[in-house]
């Protein structure tokens, strides 16, 4: 039958349709069978690289990807810590925790030692004002090393407007304001459940 | 749709580029265009991301335009070119996953261009793989020129630097590209957010209607010859 007619059938159009829907969904399945384990493994690496970056060398010697447990906080969600051994004694902790940002959450990765002093503090997610609020990130400005060293008890956790000892940014106290709270919270939540960190078995290699 | 009416590339060509161009003169794709033009490395990203797609996706709507009826085309469409996009975001993200990081979060915008659909429809479904196919690079590079000079103006006005992080999107050799053009510049916020988009836009198609007229308007007729000259 010639194309034209056919083309103006009802069940061919269905049949096209369907068609498509089918072809193009069996390449986007095997194209995900195909990149899964490559997309993974990026993951991965990636998340090595932030471990690092809030973790100063030589804090621990095994691979914290490999020793995770996974611990619920006051809210009820759970919060996947990865911790750092030194010779096989706990040595420091790595977690994630986010709060409510100028514009939708701030995920932080908070890294501590043993004594839940702060090692390292890197914003992994945001989507605050550029130019403004974008100086919590690493490449833009240095502010974000202004955690290092502080401990949960032994500083005012808030930004110097609200009498804290953390600078705020001009323009944008809203953001500093929310990471300082993320950091603050990471640490009580570490202070809460130290013991279980420490002594829970994970997955550990 | 079947009848191909030779169509000529030089006409093509300056369609994508200037005449027809999607973001000066069509005005399509003004959801990406204000989301990532706060700097011109972002525009230029966005731009040759977009120009991928466009040319695949013009490929194939071409190649398939007889068989696709006109009453359910636009469906087809929508899906072959969702489909495009997801499996360019799923293959860089495992295989170039340095290049993803830098244009993933381009790649997801580029599904809401309505440029893309706006090809298939207008060109694409009733013309040659071929000249689809040069449709469909010209149309991108056009978008990316647009993109790239309304990041570059917004960047110079708000932040006082041109294509800052270019090394980031095109590897260390482009390092040349960044320029800090205003040392100790303290930047106008507004020109970095959607405000400023808009107030460049306008400005540059101002621009391009005067260069179009100057152009049009026939040597020997002046206004004060001819009163109704236009």
């Amino acid at each position: 039958m010639e194309l034209a007619v056919l083309r103006d059938r009802i069940s061919y159009q269905g049949a096209l349709l369907a068609g498509f829907t089918l072809l193009t969904g069996a390449a986007l399945m095997t194209a995900n069978h195909l990149t899964l384990p490559a997309i993974e493994r990026a993951a991965t690496e990636d998340m090595k690289a932030s471990l690092v970056q809030v973790l100063p060398q030589g804090m621990a010697d095994n691979e914290l990807l490999k020793d995770s447990v996974v611990i619920k906080n006051d809210k009820g969600v759970p919060v996947t810590v990865y911790r750092g051994r030194k010779a096989g004694a706990f040595s420091a902790a790595v977690f994630q925790h986010s709060a409510r940002g100028y514009a939708g959450d701030i995920v932080v990765l908070i890294g501590l030692n043993a004594e839940g002093v702060v090692q390292g503090v890197r914003v992994l997610k945001h989507a605050e004002t550029p130019g403004l609020g974008d100086k919590i990130e690493v490449a833009k400005a240095d502010w974000i090393h202004s955690f290092e060293g502080k401990a949960l008890a032994a500083a005012r956790w808030a930004v110097k407007k609200d009498g804290g000892e953390f600078d705020q940014f001009a323009g944008a106290t809203i953001t500093p304001r929310a990471v300082v709270k993320a950091v603050k919270e990471g640490l009580e939540f570490y202070a809460a459940h130290r013991t279980e960190i420490a002594a829970a078995q994970g997955e550990q290699s | 749709m079947s009848c191909n009416t030779p169509v000529s590339m030089r006409r093509v060509v300056r369609d994508g580029l200037w005449d027809q161009n999607v973001v000066f003169s069509q005005l399509l794709a003004m959801c990406p265009m204000m989301a990532v033009t706060t700097s011109g490395t972002n525009g230029l990203g966005m731009g040759l991301a977009t120009t991928a797609v466009l040319v695949v996706s013009n490929i194939l709507i071409a190649a398939i335009r007889d068989y696709v009826s006109d009453q359910v085309r636009i469906p087809v469409f929508v899906v072959v070119i969702a489909t495009l996009v997801t499996l360019v975001d799923m293959s860089l993200n495992a295989w170039a996953h340095e290049l993803h990081k830098v244009l993933g979060l381009f790649i997801a915008l580029i599904v809401v261009n309505c440029a893309i659909l706006g090809r298939a429809e207008a060109f694409a479904s009733k013309n040659t793989v071929r000249a689809s196919a040069v449709d469909g690079l010209a149309m991108g590079l056009g978008f990316t020129l647009a993109l790239v000079v309304v990041g570059l103006v917004r960047e110079l006005i708000g932040s006082g630097t041109l294509f800052a992080q270019a090394s980031l999107l095109l590897g260390p050799a482009f390092s040349f590209l960044e320029i800090k053009v205003i040392p100790n510049y303290s930047g106008v916020l507004m020109m970095i957010l959607p405000p400023g988009g808009f107030l460049v836009l306008g400005f540059l198609l101002v621009a391009k209607r005067l260069i179009d007229q100057r152009v049009s308007k026939p040597a020997a007729c002046t206004p004060a010859a001819e009163p109704n000259c236009a």
